[in-house]
């Protein structure tokens, strides 16, 4: 049939032309992998916004802007919209974008379900974010949503169906990011050639399987005591508060880690190339990311220390937590590696890499220090947790988001960034992220707790330190905004197919930007060509 | 910065950095602190906290310098040619092991420290602390052996900080002080009174919601969770007026249901416990004498 040949041939040519049919009706993954990033960053600003509301009102001692009730929805959504908002689809957008292209697949495995998961998450965030302006307001008993406080507010069940929402959409992701990494290899690609970034996003894939379940169930459970009159968390009839935080934690403890394996792999593949240098220890880099995810699952009480566990079960979880510092040790000790010997130039995302090694250890270090139980009862729920989670989640997960949008952005646009914005942007964001956040330690070391609207004159300083650092930060971000609409749209200066000069791997090897389609024909896989084809160990 | 010159901060800074290097022990929070309290009590966990600390700085110093060494060497701008190699299997057996010889290390000092914090065997006090919405009760068991008589009241935040802490109330929060100290939402109305050199055991329940209760200077922090009985223990060194707050998230006005605990010498406390005891079985003769309907609840 000519006409059935001619529609064949127009689908493999170019995006469609409505506006509605290519972006709502999407099937393509790098359009899909867009819609996934410009989400994340609206979000990553929403989040950011209340993140401002929370600092604007602990500038100084006293209540000056918002009553408590509306400061702890700030703190709860602001949590909320970052972690499943902004930094978790973001990861997947790039999962979109490059997966295919990194292993010579055509497209994702399943398109149109990946219509559907991208698609659901505004519905989801809708949801969420209206309970802002009903009565009684947000959810505002944390984004851990402990019973029985979570069960006094009023706007549990749209927080419910919201996760519900946001897990559905993840398991979706994950499925189809396992079945085009397992079955949409080019001939010639082996799994121990796949670059890091594609092996961080399988084993995260396998995490978010088995853990966005868990979740479901937990906050299931949430609904049913709320208004089915079941008793699982209610210690009136007989539940139990403490299961429901084993529950969370069980998902949460490797939750945090979906949110820092990608990152892992997008640093392991701009480091080398920044050094001109293979990665070290290629096998060891994806063995550590698989121990890390294994012992992920076996960690979660370390959250629960101050709950009263058993003596035995706090040593087993504080051993165990521990032993996470050493495959996360192989990997920060390997990329040292992999820049020594190198031939190093400094362009934006190695900026940032380089900074995400430093600031995610230091986070590591803080880490190791809040993994030893008896310390942990004076840090727990203190401003020093609040420093350890946002140096491994901000100078970790979003620099490392940050620095894979620099990296790839030739490739994207097809444009050049500007690299005099994209250093101030980096060098604004690199001095007033540890202005915001390193004066949390102190405050969290000398006592002051976390989630609190107000605070004895003691923290002024530090607190009015960290604000000043919070609002130049957040600024520092109108910055990327800026470069990245500037090189999208406006950029002069055109990339070549292989923007770096060190860049290696199937994805630099497609033109800038990259075609509607590409990989329509499996490409003829050289080691030669490929960031990791040569790597025997 | 809220207040006072920068003489005054300078001079708060000098403090901290002494405190920091092992001068001074402080027990409540100091404008500036930069570390942890050494605590006021027997059992407390600054020493593995700063060993940990070294072990990171130590660490980082190592691993942040080779960094930064790489770093200058290795540019292209100064002529480096990249190298080939991508793998050493001496090095990676060295920075495997040795972090598992240092992570014993602190898995030996923090199991001796939980063993400890975990016996709350022996005690010559108990004290039932119960966390509401958004105050604290405190229940005095027994002492000494003999079960305590009605001793128990509420403790909440005091009342100039609860008027200051209003939105915009526009009352100054650097204008709460009790002898010298800015207590501005770290007092309350009635503290708990406690015996130093006492083996105090906690019975910590939550009333309500979860919530947490915390004094910096006893070295630990206890959840409040309703239906389950959580133990803790204490021994406190010195006399003093030690403040905490509570640490778990339980509703709008979690920061400001303080804590403190005021530690006096064992005789002063036999009195102050004799006095209320009798305090309260005025009360209950009066209650008895009016015949009132019911007593008031007691949580
Ligand atoms: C060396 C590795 C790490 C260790 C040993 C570690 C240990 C801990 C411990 C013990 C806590 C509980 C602290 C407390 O509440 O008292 C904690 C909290 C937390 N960690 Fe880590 N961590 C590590 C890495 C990470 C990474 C990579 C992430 C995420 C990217 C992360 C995110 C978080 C978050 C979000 C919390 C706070 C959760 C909450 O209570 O809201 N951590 N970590
Ligand atoms: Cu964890
Ligand atoms: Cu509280």
């Amino acid at each position: 049939m000519a006409h059935a040949a001619t529609h064949d041939h127009h689908d493999h040519h170019g995006a469609p032309k409505g506006f509605f049919q290519r972006w709502v009706m999407s099937t393509n993954h790098k359009d899909i992998g867009t819609l996934y990033l410009i989400f994340s960053l609206t979000m990553f600003f929403i989040g950011g916004a209340f993140a401002m509301v929370i600092r604007a009102e602990l500038f100084k001692p006293g209540m000056q802007l918002v009553q408590p009730y509306f400061f702890n929805e700030m703190t709860t959504m602001h949590a909320l919209v970052m972690i499943f908002g902004a930094i978790m689809p973001s990861f997947v957008g790039l999962a979109n974008w490059m997966i295919p292209l990194m292993v010579g697949a055509p497209d994702m495995a399943l398109p149109r379900m990946n219509n559907l998961s991208f698609w659901i998450m505004p519905f989801a965030f809708i949801l969420l974010l209206s309970t802002l302006f009903m009565p009684g307001g947000g959810p505002a008993g944390g984004w851990t949503m402990y019973p029985p406080l979570s069960l006094q507010g009023e706007s549990i069940a749209y927080t419910i169906f919201a996760v519900h929402l946001m897990g559905i959409s993840s398991i979706m992701g994950a499925i189809n990011i396992i079945a085009t990494i397992l079955n949409m290899r080019a001939p010639g690609m082996d799994l121990l050639k796949m670059p890091v970034f594609v092996w961080s996003w399988l084993i995260t894939a396998f995490l978010l399987i088995a853990v966005m379940p868990v979740l479901a169930g937990a906050v299931t459970m949430l609904l049913t005591d709320k208004y089915f009159h079941t008793n699982f968390f209610n210690a009136a009839g007989g539940g139990d508060p403490v299961l429901f935080q084993h529950i969370f934690w069980f998902f949460g403890h490797p939750e945090v880690y979906i949110m820092i394996l990608p990152a892992f792999g997008i640093i392991s593949e701009i480091i080398p190339t920044f050094a001109r240098k293979p990665i070290f220890g290629y096998r060891a880099m994806v063995f550590a990311i698989a121990s890390i995810a294994f012992l992920s699952f076996i960690v979660w009480a370390h959250h629960m220390f101050a709950v009263g566990l058993p003596m035995g079960a706090e040593i087993f979880f504080m051993y165990a937590t521990m032993l996470i510092a050493v495959p996360t040790g192989v990997k920060v000790f390997n990329w040292v590696s992999t820049m020594w010997g190198g031939s190093m130039t400094f362009e934006t995302p190695m900026l940032f890499s380089i900074a995400f090694v430093i600031l995610f250890t230091i986070g590591g270090f803080s880490g190791l220090m809040l993994a030893l139980a008896p310390a942990d009862f004076q840090y727990h729920d203190t401003y020093f947790v609040v420093a350890h989670f946002h140096y491994v989640l901000v100078t970790g997960a979003a620099f490392s988001i940050m620095a894979a949008a620099y990296y790839w952005i030739p490739k994207w646009s097809g444009n050049m960034y500007s690299e005099t914005w994209g250093k101030i942007h980096f060098w604004s964001s690199v001095i007033s992220v540890n202005v915001l956040f390193f004066p949390q330690h102190f405050l969290g070391l000398a006592g002051m707790p976390r989630r609190i609207p107000d605070y004895n004159v003691a923290f002024a300083n530090f607190n009015m330190i960290s604000s000043i650092g919070g609002f130049w930060f957040g600024a520092s971000q109108l910055i990327f905004l800026g470069v990245v609409i500037h090189c999208v749209f406006f950029s002069k200066k055109k990339a070549a197919d292989r923007s770096w000069e060190g860049a290696k791997g199937l994805e630099w090897t497609v033109p800038s930007p990259a075609p509607f389609h590409t990989f329509d024909v499996p490409p003829v896989i050289h080691d030669d060509e490929l960031a990791h084809g040569n790597t025997e160990h | 910065m809220t207040s006072g010159g920068i003489g005054r901060s300078v001079s708060a800074w000098a403090a901290g950095a002494f405190a920091l290097f092992g001068g001074t022990a402080w027990a409540n929070p100091e404008p500036n602190q930069l570390n942890m309290t050494k605590g006021a009590a027997e059992w407390s966990p600054y020493a593995m906290h700063m060993v940990a600390l070294w072990v990171c700085v130590v660490i980082g110093v190592v691993v942040f310098g080779a960094m930064f060494v790489a770093m200058f060497r290795f540019r292209k701008s100064r002529g480096a040619v990249a190298e080939k190699w991508t793998h050493s299997t001496k090095l990676e057996v060295v920075w495997t092991v040795v972090p598992v010889i240092i992570l014993i290390f602190l898995a030996h000092l923090a199991t001796g420290g939980l063993t400890s914090f975990a016996d709350t065997t022996n005690a010559d006090m108990t004290i039932k602390v119960t966390g509401y919405q958004w105050k604290w009760r405190y229940d005095y068991v027994d002492y000494k052996g003999k079960g305590v008589d009605q001793v128990g009241f509420m403790s909440k935040l005091e009342e100039t900080s609860d008027r200051t802490r209003q939105l915009k109330s526009n009352l100054d929060p650097d204008k709460i002080q009790v002898d010298g100290y800015h207590t501005y939402l770290l007092d309350v109305d009635k503290p708990l009174v406690v015996p130093v050199g006492t083996k105090i055991r906690f019975i910590i329940v939550g009333g309500d919601v979860i919530h947490s209760w915390w004094v910096p200077a006893l070295g630990w922090k206890m959840d409040a969770i309703p239906g389950i009985a959580n133990a803790a223990w204490t021994k406190i060194k010195e006399p003093g007026v030690y403040r905490g707050q509570c640490a778990e998230l339980c509703g709008q006005d979690h920061g400001f249901m303080p804590i403190v605990v005021k530690a006096v010498p064992k005789a002063e406390f036999e009195q102050w416990l004799a006095t209320q005891e009798d305090e309260a079985k005025v009360r209950k003769a009066a209650q008895t004498a009016q015949n009132a309907p019911a007593p008031a609840p007691q949580g």
